[in-house]
């Protein structure tokens, strides 16, 4: 067996507790903009069915923002136990926004108390609605700044590091840093496409079982459509991103793409297989269009692995990560476009069982779409921590216990994850949703 | 005020808001636990949970606002803390996931499920532990700096006394903190029955309140000196949160003013908790890591005074607003709503 450091135990157990995390923090960011839209639509048509689907959602979001605000805070804990020299020096330059973070995660978990427990008490319906804004402010807001200190670690300044000493902090330069505008738009409108396909899928499902209504059939409607329009800012935003990489991180890109050489009119390389001596096969090429990607034009120049030392060259392997984040991207624009164009065209019937089962597939396809993001943007970074800064050596612990917190918390997300899935589950199954809005509103109108 | 004390000031105020609203929360843990194994949950636990489930998630943002802030304004006990706490810091986050995580599961989710409120009862006990021993370390002693790095003792804080005397604090403050709320939120919610056993739980936990109080200063006085010298010359501080505890189990005690007993006893541990950190003072961890040697630089400091005046006209008004839906209003609390 490989011998690991206490450098390389923490950085499995960072991206496990990170990787786990996401899920939860990008469904949390998601969700409320859907609990919003369905509880304005239903208030607004006066249909009890959407009111009814607000709260359902709502009532599932609660056990998924739960696991997120334990992993959330497990995260931030571990981040100084496990690289206490990287957050003694981050704490200098890139606090603000971190800080920042827990007034938005306050602002959001107080209007989401409010929310949750007052669904009848107002007399008028849109002040119980007025409540969803905070809590969509909140949660954006937070992916908002997490996501700054992300782009702080890719492109550090606002500082200088004067033998050891930072000096010269510009907290706002730090935080609002090349990277931070093209991975925040990317950041928020992926957890927003991801909410998106995960609720249509669960409601295909629903209508593929045979339980399909009017209901399912509304659900499926607005997600879809919201779907497409957050499928496509995610796809624009990830455009940027590669931009924003061409022009200031090239060597992540380089990796990301197998180039090698620094070229004009650079082919796009799409999976395929490398070997010892950097020789492609088996990949589908487009010619030119990485070059198109970085800059527009086929005669961008793009900056080739080869220009960098050995040393700081990201793992090659971030390539398989790219393309199935953006194979998926395209999977996604199809399949919410088809079934747009279905249900535009009365000709045709949106509710057949490939399509639903194309999107069935695509909630889990989004969230595997996330994590590979994720894990093309904390790998292409290696070997750095802080890029130019600190090596990921340098930042970690030298406490010899990482091993063992690894087991526990590997056990503790275990326990998590199955206990949240059944806990959904049993939350759902046998109390289908007409039986609801019967109970709740049996006049059938929602006053 | 310089920027080191306004900045400690502020993260010792939210420490205190968590101590608080947390004891609440994991006495609350343990009496619900309590009255489902002695068969009286149906009085209790109705009243426990309509004042937990809107607030938990904001307790728990008072711990990580706690952190978070420690490392914006002082970073060095990031260095210092993160090294040495590795494991039992661990331990503490995997109890607060469990309890966060099983609460809405049981709460939201599956309810009447007795292995999920014995996890919540129990962890509500063992993380006030854990965590209180981040304070003991803070005393010196329990930490071995070298050039290699920072080593934690851990034999030397499960053997020493005074590592266990705040423990022994640590879980009965939970305890009375949490009874004497839940008095006062009984009674208003007029629940007489879950009111006479909270009023019986608050004085049974009162005495050993203040004998482990007393317990940890003879302790301190052996174990840290100096730290006790500077309280001595905070006596008064002592002496008010003394005479508060007195004023609240005289109130709790002859059934009058459950709402000023309840205000009393967070006063009580105001200043037992504001004397405490006023004479551990200038150290963060003693004797590593002072306030003046380790607090962020300047511009960085300013930002975050900004930032964190900016965020309470933000959550003053919020905070407000969940207190009137949820604390202050009658028919909500008698569960009409
Ligand atoms: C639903 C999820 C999803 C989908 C469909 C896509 N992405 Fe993405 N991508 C992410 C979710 C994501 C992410 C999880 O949000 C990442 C991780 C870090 C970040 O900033 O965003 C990310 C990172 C990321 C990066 C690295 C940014 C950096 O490290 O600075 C690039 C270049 C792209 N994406 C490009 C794309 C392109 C061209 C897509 C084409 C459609 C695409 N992504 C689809
Ligand atoms: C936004 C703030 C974030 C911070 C401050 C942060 C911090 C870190 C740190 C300190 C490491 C270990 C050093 C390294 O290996 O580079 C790391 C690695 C990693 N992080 Fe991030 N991260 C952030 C966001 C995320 C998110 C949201 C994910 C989502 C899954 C993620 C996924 C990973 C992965 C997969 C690794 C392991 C890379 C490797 O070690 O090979 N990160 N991150
Ligand atoms: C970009 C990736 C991330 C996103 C989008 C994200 C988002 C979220 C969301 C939505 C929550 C739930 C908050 C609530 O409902 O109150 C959450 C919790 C939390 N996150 Fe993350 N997060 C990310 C990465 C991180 C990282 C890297 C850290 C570490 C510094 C972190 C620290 C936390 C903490 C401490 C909480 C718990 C807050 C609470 O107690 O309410 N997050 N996050």
């Amino acid at each position: 067996m490989v011998e690991l450091d206490s450098a390389t135990l923490s950085r499995i157990l960072t991206a496990s507790t990170l990787m786990f995390h996401a899920i939860f923090a990008t469904i949390g960011v998601g969700i409320p903009i859907f609990i919003m839209l369905a509880e304005f639509l239903g208030i607004k048509r006066k249909d009890p069915q959407l009111l009814i689907l607000a709260r359902r959602w709502a009532r599932g979001y609660t056990i998924t923002v739960a696991v997120g605000v334990v992993t959330g805070t497990a995260i931030g804990l571990q981040l100084s136990l496990l690289w206490p020299s990287f957050m003694q020096l981050a704490g200098q330059v890139i606090a603000l926004p971190l800080f920042m973070e827990t007034f938005a995660f306050f602002f959001e978990a107080i209007f989401l108390g409010i929310y949750l427990y007052t669904w009848d008490r107002f007399k008028n319906r849109w002040l119980h609605w007025l409540l969803t804004i905070p809590i969509v402010i909140g949660s954006t807001l937070s992916a908002f700044f997490i996501t700054s200190v992300n782009a702080f670690m890719n492109f550090p300044q606002g500082f200088e590091l004067v033998n050891g000493e930072t000096v010269n902090i510009d907290p706002l330069a730090a935080m609002f840093n090349p990277a931070t505008w093209p991975k925040v738009f990317h950041v928020v409108m992926s957890a927003y496409m991801t909410a998106a396909f995960i609720l249509a899928a669960i409601t295909a499902f629903a209508i593929l079982r045979k339980k399909g209504t009017e209901y399912h059939k509304k659900a499926l409607r607005i997600t879809m459509i919201a779907g497409l329009v957050f499928a496509a800012g995610t796809a624009l935003a990830g455009d940027l991103s590669a931009k924003y990489l061409a022009e200031h991180q090239p060597e992540k890109l380089a990796a990301a793409e197998w180039h090698f050489e620094t070229e004009t009119n650079a082919d796009l390389i799409l999976f395929g297989t490398i070997n010892e001596d950097r020789e492609i096969s088996n990949a589908i090429r487009i010619p030119g269009m990485l070059s198109f990607l970085a800059g527009n034009s086929f005669d961008t120049e793009v900056t080739g692995l080869n220009e960098f030392p050995e040393d700081e060259q990201p793992p090659l392997w971030v390539h398989y990560a790219f393309d199935i984040m953006v194979g998926i991207g395209m999977y996604s624009l199809l399949i919410a476009g088809v079934f747009i164009i279905l249900m535009l065209f009365k000709r045709f019937n949106e509710w057949n069982k490939p399509l639903l089962w194309g999107i069935v597939a695509s909630g889990p396809l989004a969230m595997i779409a996330i994590e590979c993001g994720w894990v093309l943007a904390e790998v292409g970074r290696q070997p750095w921590i802080l890029r130019g800064y600190m090596r990921v050596e340098e930042g970690a612990t030298t406490s010899g216990d990482v091993g063992i917190a690894l087991a526990m918390f590997l056990l503790l997300y275990g326990v998590l994850a199955v206990f949240c899935v059944t806990v959904l589950i049993k939350m759902f199954k046998n109390r289908p949703p007409e039986a609801e809005v019967e109970k709740r509103y049996p006049n059938g109108t929602i006053d | 005020m310089s920027l080191e004390v306004l900045g400690i000031t502020v993260l010792w105020i939210f420490l205190y808001g968590y101590l608080i609203v947390a004891s609440i929360d994991f006495g609350a843990g343990f009496f619900a636990y309590y009255a489902r194994i002695t068969k009286r949950e149906h009085i209790m636990s109705k009243l426990i949970s309509r004042y937990l489930s809107p607030v938990w998630e904001v307790t728990n943002v008072f711990f990580v606002f706690f952190f978070v802030g420690l490392i914006g304004f002082f970073p060095d006990t990031a260095y210092y803390l993160g090294t040495a706490l590795l494991l039992p810091g661990s331990v503490a986050i995997i109890l607060l996931s469990i309890r966060g995580a099983f609460y809405a599961f049981g709460n939201y989710g599956v309810s009447n499920n007795t292995f999920f409120l014995f996890l919540y009862g129990a962890t509500g006990l063992l993380i006030p532990a854990s965590l209180s021993t981040a304070l003991t370390i803070s005393e010196g002693g329990y930490l071995n700096v070298t050039d290699n790095g920072v080593e934690f003792l851990a034999k030397e804080l499960f053997t020493s006394p005074y590592s266990w005397s705040v423990v022994f604090l640590a879980i009965v403050s939970v305890l009375y903190i949490s009874a004497s709320f839940l008095t006062y939120y009984a009674n208003r919610a007029e629940d007489n029955a879950s009111r006479d056993i909270m009023r019986k739980f608050s004085l049974f936990w009162s005495a050993p309140t203040i004998i482990a109080s007393f317990l940890v200063f003879i302790g301190l006085r052996r174990h840290n000196p100096g730290h006790f010298e500077n309280a001595l010359d905070l006596w008064w501080m002592f002496g008010l949160s003394f005479l508060f505890f007195a004023i609240a189990t005289a109130l709790v005690y002859f059934k009058k003013m459950y709402g000023l007993a309840f205000i009393s006893v967070m006063l009580q541990f105001f200043f037992a908790f504001f004397g405490y950190g006023a004479s551990h003072l200038p150290y963060i961890i003693y004797p590593y890591v002072t306030i003046e040697g380790s607090v962020v630089n300047e511009t960085m400091g300013t930002a975050l005074v900004i930032v964190f005046i900016a965020g309470l006209l933000l959550l003053i008004p919020s905070l407000f607003l969940l207190m009137r839906l949820f604390l202050f209003d009658a028919d909500y609390i008698k569960g009409k709503k």
